[in-house]
């Protein structure tokens, strides 16, 4: 029963995560006094490309043809150890925070190596800097993770949800509190938001994501949207289930998990609608300030770690 | 056991002779080849034996090197544990050798020497892992150094690696006369040279001594393992040698300084102060963080591979140093976890970084270039060497469910363990190195996408890469064999930590520490801090893996796929000059970071004369010298070179000359005994 609930959750994982997308880009749309295309247009999108063939480039090696079913496995495996609904999950064991980090780091890897495996300059550039700003958002994610276990005496998810649930006090403290602001500012650049990139542009020279998978078209383009759409979503749960966790289900009852449904889907809608506006009021920074960016949410998840030290 | 032990000692030892003898034939090098399987297949099963029984190998040989107390010889578990990386190192870098070496029956080497001293390369550090006494050990460290120094020198017709060998033989003897100074000390106050006699004694040195012991050690052996800033022999030595070998240097032989270290830290002192391990945990997050920013800057592949040793160490380090400082605190379960990280460091360091050389050593074989941007293209002219190659990337870089992702897993758990260490101030010091550490891992990620995208990605970028071919068989062998043990090592930790555990209990009263955590499918730390489990991680990816491909053939989605060219913004015609370089991936790094590096940077622009709207030429020149060569090495080398020029003076070459020195001397010293 458990086992069926955790692949029922990754499906509906995997299901809402162009919802969330597109209801970004919808609201941010309205914000902007522009009609926007509905929230459920990625849906269409992904069905076009499913459809559509694949144009390959005649430079690109196997890795090419490899890399999206890659991409999207090491994101998918990542949904089976996020507690969108319910906590502890039955494969809470095979992979705590570390795990989750490291396996979003596989898809990173292997999408900046097909950056550059058509030999164009632009996707040499996106992955170039995909591999910065991921290399130096590492440590804010491991600061953050650390500050998170302190809390919770464990660096698994399960664990650290039904932690702050059993003490609600933890959930206010300025460390969770801090931690929570770096780890938001690592989730715009790990998932490609404005102020480190632009996730509505393709031809810019600022560009990041979008330069990387540039070459791909068809399926292989529609498994990393996807993807990337479900990574998105991941951090926002991960934002708004590990330090704000109510509403998440701890036991298999009905109505906890129709609870469950709910809370998710309004921390969700929340979460989008703050990005939205940040992505309406602020410009994108040049490459080069990102890192200054980065370091802030570095300060923060230090200090965090530090006052959940002294607090404790 | 026994046997075993004569089976090694012989096999390396006629692998040497054949080499002497026929070392030139093909037939020769392959019969070098399998002296130094059967050796290292011995040894590992020597080794091997000695984990599994419990039971300690020893041989006492006294009539030997009897002023020193006799060649002692006696391998417990901790030995054992480095024989077997020994044997994983080996085998497959001698099966590479074979073909490998053939190259070299052009005359650019002498293939006899080559095949001999690779042999007694291997005897010598399989017999430091067994010395027993100061001397043994001492006599086996000099060999080992020696022995390596020549494998350096292999290809001595050139300038940089006699400029490499002078910087290896230099760096080897200065830490070798810490470690002499280091051994007086500790022997001093025993009044012998046997190891179980300074286990006793080392209790009762006085606490400055025993400081000074320490820090003589960690500086002795540390240079051997590439510590920052002693690490400057390694881009320098590791590239010259032939792949083979550095493959063997990068991956076992610096591990022979951890193995010295903590033989001399923790089995005869039996662990510290917590600076110590501070010491440790602060040089290791350097030489972490510094190897992998100078690997980054790096074009050469093998200098790039070689940066990253210096980086793995640090992680070793890193490991270590959180070990000690548990040890000292009390918290044995915590330091049995650093200690395990580390270990299990050193074991897949040896195999990743063994399969990066040896694969580095074929695109070598076949470009004859170590410039990574004259490569490119490389994946569709040698696709299982590219395959290889990925994998020890992906393994370094700790991506899951590889055996990089697990030993840093344990090293992070450790650190983050350290919030149970009593003292504030030494508390705060934990998250530094979490981040620190993070960010090395980042970075080591962002390298190899470098390493691996610019060296077999896109199209060539030159005619030599463009022509290159597949290795031969036993070379593919060889790096088939590591990257297996690079996939095993990751899916299946829990048949190492326990082992590891095993190993380390009773080492400065370390406890046993199956009776401590569980480490069975799922890792799990001491009091359930983290929980993971690589395998069933691996197989659900697996799973994943099939099950996605599988589903869309299911839907009968469109699966057409045209080849095209690439998309050059409305421009055909596309060649490898518009690639990205490797230089161009590592720039916005460079300016990040450019604190650190402080790069050097020339810009000359020649304008037409009647117009400076034209530009004739433009030339760009940008260097990157490492701080610690300025700061640390030129002043000591300039001294030193300017006390040799003075004392050249005296050497005129004149015999006249010298007898004139002699009387001198000779009268000098009769004055002074009539005085006297």
């Amino acid at each position: 029963m458990k086992y069926v609930l955790e692949v029922a959750q990754t499906v509906f994982a995997l299901a809402l995560a162009p919802l969330v997308v597109g209801f970004v880009r919808w609201l941010k749309a309205r914000l902007q006094n522009r009609r926007g295309a509905p929230p459920w247009q990625p849906y269409f999108e992904l069905v076009k490309l499913f459809g559509k063939e694949m144009v390959v480039s005649k430079e690109a090696s196997w890795l090419f043809r490899c890399a999206p079913y890659i991409v999207f496995v090491s994101t998918l495996a990542v949904t089976f150890l996020v507690p969108f609904l319910f906590a502890p999950l039955p494969f809470d064991g095979v992979g705590d925070l570390l795990a989750v980090v490291y396996l979003l780091l596989l898809g990173t890897f292997f999408l900046a190596l097909v950056g550059l495996d058509p030999g164009t300059a632009f996707g040499g550039m996106g992955s170039s800097r995909e591999m910065t700003v991921a290399a130096i958002a590492e440590p804010t994610i491991a600061l953050a993770i650390f500050s998170l276990a302190l809390g919770a005496g464990s660096t698994n998810l399960g664990r650290i949800v039904t932690q702050t649930l059993g003490n609600p006090a933890a959930a206010i403290s300025p460390g969770h509190v801090l931690a929570f602001a770096a780890l938001f500012i690592v989730a715009l650049a790990e998932t490609g938001r404005l102020p480190v990139d632009n996730p509505a542009t393709h031809l810019e020279l600022t560009m990041i994501h979008e330069a990387m998978i540039l070459e791909y078209s068809g399926r292989y383009l529609a498994l990393i949207e996807w993807s990337a759409s479900l990574k998105f979503m991941i951090f926002l749960s991960l934002l708004a289930n590990l330090f704000v966790p109510w509403g998440v289900a701890t036991d298999f009852t009905p109505v906890a998990l129709a609870v469950a449904v709910i809370a998710l889907l309004l921390k969700l809608v929340l979460l989008g609608f703050f990005i939205a506006v940040l992505e309406t009021r602020v410009a994108k920074l040049r490459l080069f300030r990102v890192p200054e960016l980065l370091g802030v949410s570095f300060v923060l998840a230090l200090l965090a770690v530090t006052s959940s030290f002294l607090l404790r | 056991m026994k046997t075993l032990f004569l089976a090694m000692f012989i096999a390396y030892g006629l692998g040497a002779f054949a080499a002497l003898v026929g070392g030139r034939k093909s037939f020769g090098r392959w019969l070098v080849a399998l002296g130094a399987v059967l050796g290292a297949g011995a040894g590992l099963a020597l080794g091997a034996t000695v984990i599994a029984t419990g039971i300690p190998f020893t041989l006492f040989f006294p009539e030997l090197l009897p002023l020193g107390g006799g060649l002692a010889l006696r391998l417990d578990a901790l030995g054992a544990f480095f024989l077997v990386v020994i044997g994983v190192g080996a085998i497959p870098a001698a099966l590479y050798g074979a073909g490998y070496t053939a190259a070299y029956k052009d005359g650019r080497a002498s293939l006899p020497l080559l095949g001999a001293m690779f042999n007694l390369f291997l005897l010598t550090m399989s017999l430091v892992t067994l010395a027993d006494n100061v001397l043994t050990f001492l006599l086996m460290w000099e060999g080992m150094s020696l022995t390596s120094y020549f494998l350096v020198m292999t290809e001595a017709g050139e300038e940089r690696t006699r400029n490499a060998g002078l910087w290896y033989i230099g760096m080897t003897h200065a830490g070798l006369g810490m470690l002499l100074a280091a051994f007086l000390l500790l022997a001093g106050g025993a009044g012998s040279g046997a190891f179980a006699d300074l286990r006793a004694s080392a209790a009762s040195l006085t606490s400055g001594a025993r400081d000074a012991v320490f820090v003589l050690a960690f500086l002795g052996f540390g240079s051997k393992a590439g510590i920052v800033p002693l690490h400057v022999w390694l881009p320098r030595a590791h590239p010259a040698a032939p792949s083979h070998v550095s493959a063997l240097m990068s991956g076992v032989m610096i591990k022979m300084g951890i193995y010295g270290f903590l033989r001399v830290a923790l089995d005869l002192m039996g662990g510290g102060p917590a600076w110590w391990g501070g010491l440790v945990l602060g040089v290791g997050v350097a030489s972490a963080l510094l190897g992998v920013l100078y690997a980054l800057m790096e074009h050469d592949l093998k200098r790039l591979l070689a940066y990253h040793s210096v980086e793995n160490v640090g992680i070793i380090l890193i490991g270590i140093g959180t070990g000690l400082m548990f040890h000292r605190y009390g918290l044995m379960p915590l330091a049995a976890l650093g200690f395990i990280g580390a270990l299990y460091h050193v074991l897949n360091h040896a195999t990743f970084k063994g399969l990066l050389f040896l694969g580095a050593g074929s695109v070598l074989h076949a470009t004859h270039t170590r410039n990574m941007e004259e490569m490119g293209g490389l994946i569709k002219r040698m696709p299982w060497t590219a395959l290889f190659f990925l994998i020890g990337a992906a393994a370094i870089s700790a991506l899951p469910p590889l055996n990089g992702f697990v030993s840093e897993w344990l090293i992070f758990q450790s650190l983050l363990g350290g919030v149970s260490i009593p003292v504030p101030e030494v508390v705060v010091l934990m998250p530094v190195a979490v981040g620190l550490l993070a960010l090395t891992s980042g970075l080591a990620a962002a390298c190899f996408v470098k390493a691996f995208g610019i060296t077999f990605l896109a199209l060539p970028r030159s005619p030599e890469a463009a022509h290159a071919h597949e290795s031969p068989f036993s070379m593919r062998l060889g790096m088939a064999l590591l990257a297996l043990a690079c996939v095993g090592l990751g899916v299946a930790p829990f048949a190492v930590v326990p082992v590891l555990g095993t190993i380390l209990a009773g080492l400065g009263g370390l406890p046993d520490t199956r009776a401590e955590f569980t480490m069975n499918v799922f890792l799990q730390t001491p009091s359930a801090f983290g929980q993971m489990s690589p395998t069933l991680m691996a197989l659900g990816l697996l799973l994943l893996l099939g099950l996605v491909p599988s589903v869309l053939w299911l839907l009968r989605l469109n699966r057409q796929r045209r080849l095209s060219d690439s998309w050059g913004c409305g421009r055909v015609g596309q060649t490898a000059r518009m690639e990205y370089t490797a230089t161009a991936f590592a720039e916005p790094l460079k300016r990040v970071f450019a604190e650190i590096y402080r790069p050097m940077k020339e810009l000359t622009v020649d304008f037409h004369p009647e117009s400076k709207y034209f530009v004739q030429s433009i030339e760009y020149r940008s260097e990157i010298t490492p701080w610690f060569d300025q700061a640390l090495y030129r002043p000591f080398l300039q001294s030193a070179t300017f006390v040799a020029q003075q004392v050249r003076r005296l050497q005129a070459g004149s015999l006249h000359l010298y007898l004139l020195y002699i009387a001198i001397v000779l009268i000098l010293l009769l004055i002074v005994a009539r005085w006297l």
